[in-house]
């Protein structure tokens, strides 16, 4: 398998912070917004080097979507930023009809979410926005793994002419990808080639997959990593080129099994190649407090848990 | 313009409003009789459009409305009179008002961007969503350095969304002097009284302490007071303060057996009660002609 090696750990959401200084020095119609939550949003530089493009809305989330779409009618670019639970769910009607029924280009990009928020427990674990997101039509949806990746994304989500949502977390993760990548939306990226099984994961459960993909060489088994950082539009060319030589499928992600990647993996290959799966994601409750970590594992999303799945799916080939 | 040629304007689009929702059967005739004559006023005297002529002769709609006035229609179910008075101020075809919500139409039953109808610039409908958006748009054109006057009209029932007064403590905050707020002051909604069903209690009150300047225009049916009270609002922009109309209308102005109940708030007229209507108000412009 391709090797991983890493030098440092960081959060998701400073990749998406310099992602933002990198787009205020660069994009004179990027506006940022923020629902009181500009330390953990990382935006600080952004704000100190483009005080006027900054739009503090205070904690009134729904106001704040609200205003990102009128924004967009003066040809602004603006980034509506909060925690996943309250860009989401909190204002999943705002978001329905002034941006993605009205087509505007406001990208939504959140961060916190998942169980890795941790210690705040249940109430702030958002752990069913990519479904809510993926449902809706004109919407994109992207979910980065890791620091390079989001501010790549970041940066591309400005360039898309549309309604994104990006989602990405809070805890410091190892920065596995390449500073240079190029991000391309509703492209996956091959992490390591393999034949015996699939395993498409997503955010934090990519560098999970990483480790997994070592246990299972060690056990002789060849898996297949990819990633799926775009959840919609789906690539599901690379989806089924992947399956139709493994034959079977782990999904991954820091989400409810119910409406995100797992099922939208499992929708293209009932339409299009049918194959076993197995899906790493929250079955069916709501999170608590803990340390990612601790979370991560009670609830079944870390390494050993895909290397489970994995065992399982290749078990259940004909 | 003059206040005689407006009111003939308000006239046609009356009769527009009852034909289009006696055509489906469905509709809001009364919020949207009752806003004719402030909706008129903005867009034939107010406000400043581009006057530019495209394809068809219709007027050239661009979506960032760069140097031109901004109307947003928050309480969306009153798209009858919205629709009337875009095309009767050029934006398209009269004809097409036919075809309100009927299958394959661009006059969707709440406004929509997305049958990419010129003149409409944001969805609405689910209420309390508007001024949220004309902040938005009154935050770019000041960004933009631009002179420009945004506008939002609301219900007064709509007041009793939370939404509403995140934006109301939003625009001052942000020192918006190029926003007027409207609001119709109609006192009634779907299930009776507004003063019954959930009271507004004191929105001047209200309003001024969220830190609006605040006028009233006490008769939102008479094209004369519409159209001084919409002149003294922009006077009151451009001092660090959004300003907000309270704007007393009947529900159903003009039709007399619609005015003062709720009753027609989401009801269609049936043949008789169309005819009976539209013998009250002057045919001034020349009827849409039904495909």
């Amino acid at each position: 398998m391709t090797k991983y090696p890493f030098t440092e750990k960081k959060d998701t959401r400073s990749g998406f912070g310099a992602g933002m200084t990198e787009l205020g020095r660069t994009n004179p119609n990027v506006v940022t917004l923020c629902a009181d939550l500009v330390g953990s949003l990382k935006i600080d530089t952004f704000i100190k080097e483009n005080p006027e493009r900054f739009i503090q809305c205070g904690i009134a989330e729904a106001n704040m979507i609200g205003v990102a779409a009128g924004l967009t009618i003066g040809g602004k670019i603006p980034f509506a930023t909060t925690f996943a639970n309250f860009g989401s769910s909190r204002v999943y009607d705002q978001i329905r009809q002034s941006v993605a029924y009205s087509d505007k280009n406001v990208k939504i990009a959140v961060s916190h979410a998942g169980l890795t928020l941790g210690e705040d427990g249940a109430t702030h674990q958002i752990l069913e926005d990519l479904a809510m997101m993926r449902s809706l039509p004109n919407m994109t949806v992207i979910n980065p793994c890791d620091f390079n990746q989001t501010k790549a994304a970041t940066i591309a989500a400005a360039k898309h002419e549309g309604p994104v949502y990006l989602r990405f977390g809070r805890p410091v993760v190892p920065v596995f990808t390449s500073p240079d990548q190029k991000f391309e939306i509703g492209k996956a990226w091959m992490v390591s080639e393999g034949k015996d099984v699939s395993i498409f994961a997503t955010g934090h459960l990519v560098w999970e997959a990483i480790q997994a993909c070592e246990i299972l060489e060690a056990q002789g088994i060849s898996a297949e990593i990819v990633n799926i950082h775009t959840i919609k539009p789906l690539d599901e060319k690379a989806i089924l080129k992947s399956v139709r030589k493994t034959k079977c499928v782990v999904s991954c992600e820091e989400h409810q099994m119910n409406g995100g990647l797992g099922d939208a993996i499992a929708q293209t290959l009932a339409k299009n190649f049918l194959a076993p799966q197995e899906y790493v994601a929250v079955d069916n409750s709501f999170g608590e407090s803990g340390t990612p970590a601790q979370l991560m594992e009670k609830y079944g999303l870390n390494a050993a848990t895909i290397v489970e799945k994995a065992l399982k799916v290749i078990a259940r080939k004909g | 313009m003059q206040t005689k040629e407006l009111q003939d304007i308000a006239s046609q689009v009356r009769r527009d409003i009852v034909r289009m929702v006696h055509g489906c059967q469905s509709g809001h005739p009364g919020g949207s009789l009752g806003c004719t004559d402030v909706i008129v006023g903005l867009y034939f005297q107010q406000m400043k459009i581009n006057n530019r002529k495209g394809k068809g002769g219709f007027l050239t709609f661009n979506m960032d409305a760069t140097n031109e006035d901004l109307f947003f229609l928050s309480n969306g179910h009153i798209s009858p009179v919205f629709y009337s008075v875009l095309a009767h101020r050029g934006y398209f075809d009269k004809a097409e008002l036919s075809t309100f919500r009927k299958i394959n139409s661009r006059l969707q039953g709440h406004p929509t961007t997305h049958e990419h109808l010129p003149g409409i610039r944001i969805a609405s409908g689910s209420l309390g969503q508007g001024m949220s958006v004309a902040i938005g748009a009154a935050l770019a054109k000041r960004l933009n350095g631009e002179k420009t006057t945004v506008y939002c009209l609301m219900g007064d029932g709509e007041q009793q969304e939370g939404q509403v007064w995140e934006a109301a403590q939003a625009a001052p905050h942000h020192k918006l002097d190029n926003l007027v707020g409207i609001i119709d002051l109609n006192g009634q909604q779907i299930d009776g009284p507004t003063e019954k069903v959930m009271s507004n209690r004191d929105l001047k009150a209200k309003y001024k302490a969220f830190g609006w300047n605040v006028m009233e225009i006490k008769d939102g049916n008479d094209m004369e007071q519409v159209v001084t009270g919409l002149r003294k609002a922009k006077r009151l922009l451009g001092k660090g303060q959004p300003v907000m109309i309270l704007l007393k209308t009947e529900m159903g102005a003009g039709v007399d057996f619609m005015m003062g109940s709720h009753k027609w708030h989401g009801v269609a007229p049936n043949n008789e009660q169309l005819a009976a209507a539209l013998a009250q108000l002057p045919e001034t412009l020349g009827d849409y002609e039904v495909n």
